[in-house]
């Protein structure tokens, strides 16, 4: 999306280079176009998420201590206080479900942060990426509802609090907002992390201006500052999105697992 | 000539759909700051609603999503 204004304003320096340029798909090896099985830079970083994930929740707990190591009791924290997330928001009988929705805590987390590093690719920027996660969960959490409930997931629909004449107005703005889930599921995580990194982006694009004038004794000390402090806010984005996805598919498993409101 | 007009107009019109998000801001901030007030008020109940407090404000942040939505569909896929 962005080639076209590469070097449009360049000014003889290097370091010129368009804020949404990172977030280009490209291959690995070659200078091929972008295929089906084509190995990018996409799966070169979630291949690293993976190995990572594994080397903590793995490795860092193949020891199986009763007094944990530093990196164990970091993996019994992410395991405890996802446990505890499901068990608040979606209910004991959503226990069974748990495995996944870690699965799902650890992937995003671990790209998100994997992501800050300079240089690095962020899966979760890409729409293609959480479109998947968000309708994987909005698939089984429709077809848990009606092998759960029968046909009766259709109450969810009915709120039957609600005064009589006011139901089939609520019904049709809760089809509506139940039909979106997906689409709000997915822009949610891949719009702040691709808003967050390119801001990073625009303001490293005024760092090297104290090349070009005097006016960069006065930008590029700014634009440094203004580089940190997101790059810190970013980090806090990071896991925040993290946590809203996951709790977000506590909210809908606990929508399925019990309709009537 | 006539798709330069189609352009600007799809431009312009992803710029308005970003104020929308000046929305999901104002509707943020009303659901932290009722949570701190109420928190500050009694704060040995707060640590048991941060959930629902994370649970409003991805409700309310998603009418902006639809206002970044429409604003990419207007750059990308008009």
């Amino acid at each position: 999306m962005a080639t076209e204004a590469h070097g449009a304003e360049d000014k003889g320096l290097e370091l010129v280079f368009h804020p949404m340029d990172q977030f280009i798909v490209k291959p690995l090896f070659g200078d091929g176009g972008v295929g089906t099985f084509t190995i990018t830079n996409v799966t070169l970083w979630m291949a690293i998420t993976v190995l990572a994930i594994v080397a903590l929740l793995v490795l860092g707990t193949s020891g199986r201590n009763t007094v944990p190591s530093r990196i164990q009791s970091i993996a019994e924290l992410a395991y405890g206080f996802i446990r505890k997330m499901v068990e608040d928001v979606a209910g004991k009988d959503a226990l069974p479900y748990f495995p996944y929705i870690m699965t799902l805590f650890i992937f995003i987390v671990f790209s998100n942060f994997l992501g800050l590093l300079p240089g690095a690719f962020t899966t979760t920027s890409h729409i293609a990426v959480t479109a998947v996660m968000a309708m994987a969960v909005f698939l089984a959490v429709t077809i848990l509802g009606f092998v759960k409930n029968g046909f009766g997931f259709l109450s969810v629909f009915w709120i039957s609090s609600a005064p009589l004449p006011l139901r089939p107005i609520l019904a049709l703005i809760e089809v509506i907002s139940y039909f979106v889930r997906p689409v709000s599921h997915s822009i949610r995580l891949a719009g702040n992390m691709m808003a967050g990194h390119a801001v990073i982006k625009v303001f490293a694009a005024f760092a090297p201006m104290v090349l070009i004038g005097w006016i960069g004794v006065l930008v590029t000390p700014l634009s440094i500052i203004a580089i940190t402090a997101i790059y810190a806010l970013e980090v806090l984005v990071a896991f925040i999105q993290a946590y809203v996805f996951t709790i977000l598919t506590c909210v809908y498993l606990k929508d399925a697992l019990h309709p009537h409101h | 000539m006539e798709g330069d007009i189609v352009q600007m107009g799809a431009y312009i019109g992803a710029g308005l759909a970003c104020t929308g998000m000046g929305g999901a801001a104002v509707g943020v901030g009303h659901v932290v700051g009722n949570f701190l007030s109420g928190a500050l008020r009694n704060p040995s109940a707060a640590g048991g609603q941060t959930a629902t407090m994370f649970i409003g404000i991805a409700f309310s942040e998603a009418l902006g999503i639809f206002s970044f939505l429409v604003a990419l569909l207007l750059m990308f896929a008009v």
